[in-house]
């Protein structure tokens, strides 16, 4: 019933063997140790009995933790429609520009994805907090100072600057393959250029805006750091509450339910992605 | 024919309300790194206000032995990170694409997972893996030390090699190595000498990219790093809780220059490769 075909058995193993072992060993083993974990119970420090129990899920619907899970959904959307904002006119721009723009548009946008995600989120501690110099302009003008560190609105724009890259690349990929001359007969027809966008370009690539939609929010609703550094006791996110039972609560199979809960919802979105995708294609197809 | 011609109806890259908009998004993505690299040379305690240029913070991280031994730590952690990646990523790509086999798909769905999964689902996974099931070894020496964030690092490195080296053969002319077997080469010897050359450009690339994803990681070494095997991000941030001073400016700056200096060498390597061999 094994049949391997392409070539050798040999050839096959030899490449197949080693990756394959790698992903089980450190990545299945541990991911469904974790899962095992969520239905268990802590006994010592860092011992868990796996009983089965559904306790810890239970645990998840304490307000105080769909608060949590609902006010993360709620900055990862602010996010996702922020950066969708800002980053589809930059998008346009990459598109239409020449050769030689295109490039440097797209390094642009490149280069702070590149750097470190810590650096970028203490660049922007440094310039929002209270001695920052966004108060000390705003002072000079006799506003402020404004408390803009350790707040929500400090979290979302972090998140935003953190963000934009994984909006801007696919909304670029798709936009580029569009066809120009859609635009040119809408132009042509008499309609205005935001006209043109909202009723004939954004209903064409909609699936693709739709994907790149997903692409920003999956990981912004996972963010760590950007709320752990920017924000205040007020704006955790679940994957501060993952980290504190890990650390310092030690109950680590909530933490592992929590975990789960944040994993299912990830895949969740990227299968209504993969559906979405799949439905455009069969709509194309009639 | 002095005057410069009004833009065409297409040309939305000449049209001012665009332009701006795009200078403000500019604004907004590098005034924060600008200040933060500005005010690495500021020759003030206080990081506000411009007192002269120095490179005394420099000078001061230089001999800041914990912040060189996590800074040494980090590059040997990418370097391990490196290799092995590499070679995994390659094999499980030309097996993908060589290779019809049953639990295929299954294999490339697991593959693609760690790319998808919150780095802090990964994080505690690894934390309770060599916390519990597979603990290191306490006190090796240097830098076996290492060894459990390096295979962290691995583990969520290859599969983005795997998946710049599978673009990558899906551009290969399967007559070529069709052409080396006619000519007597064995399956392996043909995959070494005509499919290898042929996946360089992504190799290096691949390569690249498994380097700066190694060395920026926080959340997951932050997981998996213990009290004597903290890397450079692990140290920044734990000077970055404590507050905001020159130091970690300048310790920001050097992390930056190393990352963004390795990318571009990559994307001027992988070009003149992809180059030469499409050329030739």
């Amino acid at each position: 019933m094994t049949r391997i075909t392409g070539g050798s058995r040999a050839a096959f193993w030899a490449l197949f063997a080693a990756p394959a072992v790698w992903m089980t060993a450190f990545f299945v083993v541990p991911l469904s140790v974790i899962w095992a974990y969520s239905f268990g119970r802590t006994l010592g420090l860092t011992q868990v009995d796996v009983t089965g129990t559904l306790a810890n899920y239970a645990r998840v619907f304490d307000p105080v933790y769909l608060w949590i899970f609902a006010k993360s959904l709620v900055f990862a959307g602010a996010t996702t429609a922020i950066c969708l904002v800002i980053g589809f006119p930059y998008a346009l721009v990459m598109t239409f520009a020449s050769n030689r723009a295109k490039i440097g548009l797209l390094l642009a946008i490149m280069l702070p994805f590149w750097t470190n995600l810590l650096v970028r989120t203490y660049a922007l501690m440094a310039v929002m907090r209270t001695e920052g110099w966004i108060n000390d302009g705003l002072g000079a003008v006799g506003l402020g100072p404004f408390e803009m560190l350790h707040t929500n609105f400090a979290v979302i724009t972090g998140l935003v600057y953190v963000h934009l890259p994984f909006i801007v690349l696919p909304l670029f990929s798709t936009l580029d393959r569009l066809d120009r001359s859609l635009i040119e007969a809408s132009l042509d027809l008499g309609a205005g250029h935001l006209r043109t966008i909202f009723q004939v370009v954004i209903p064409i690539v909609w699936p693709g805006i739709l994907s790149a939609l997903l692409l920003c929010f999956i990981p912004a609703l996972g963010s760590y750091l950007t709320p752990d550094l920017l924000g205040g006791t007020d704006s955790q996110m679940i994957a501060s509450v993952i980290e504190r039972q890990f650390k310092r609560a030690n109950d680590w199979p909530f933490g592992a339910a929590l975990s789960f809960m944040l994993m299912y919802l990830t895949l969740a979105a990227m299968a209504w992605r993969a559906l979405a995708e799949r439905r455009a294609v069969l709509r194309k197809a009639r | 024919m002095g005057r410069r011609r009004a833009p065409g109806p297409l040309d939305y890259a000449r049209r001012w309300p665009l332009r701006l908009w795009v200078a403000g998004v500019m604004l907004f993505l590098y005034l924060p790194l600008a200040s933060l690299i500005a005010f690495s040379f500021n020759d003030s305690r206080r990081t506000i206000r411009w007192q002269g240029f120095t490179f005394g913070w420099y000078g001061r991280l230089a001999s800041d032995d914990a912040l060189i031994a996590a800074f040494a730590n980090s590059l040997t952690i990418a370097a391990m990170s490196t290799v092995v990646s590499v070679v995994l990523g390659a094999m499980a790509a030309v097996a993908l694409w060589r290779f019809r086999f049953p639990g295929r798909s299954a294999f490339d769905g697991v593959i693609t997972l760690p790319i998808v999964v919150p780095e802090i689902c990964m994080g505690v996974a690894m934390l309770v893996f060599f916390g519990t099931i597979a603990p290191w070894p306490r006190d090796l020496a240097w830098p076996f030390d290492l060894g459990a964030i390096a295979i962290a690092h691995i583990t969520f490195s290859f599969p983005f090699v795997t998946v710049v080296v599978r673009a990558r053969l899906a551009s290969f002319n399967r007559e070529m190595e069709e052409a080396a077997r006619d000519l007597g080469a064995s399956e392996l010897r043909a995959l070494w000498d005509v499919v290898l050359p042929h996946m360089r450009p992504a190799l290096i690339s691949g390569a690249l990219l498994a380097f700066t994803l190694s060395l920026d990681d926080f959340v997951i070494t932050f997981f998996t790093a213990g009290p004597n095997t903290v890397t450079f991000p692990v140290k920044i941030y734990s000077m970055v809780r404590f507050s905001v001073t020159p130091e970690v400016n300048a310790a920001s700056t050097v992390l930056m220059a190393i990352t963004v200096i390795l990318t571009l060498i990559g994307m001027t390597l992988q070009g003149t490769d992809i180059a030469k061999t499409e050329g030739a």
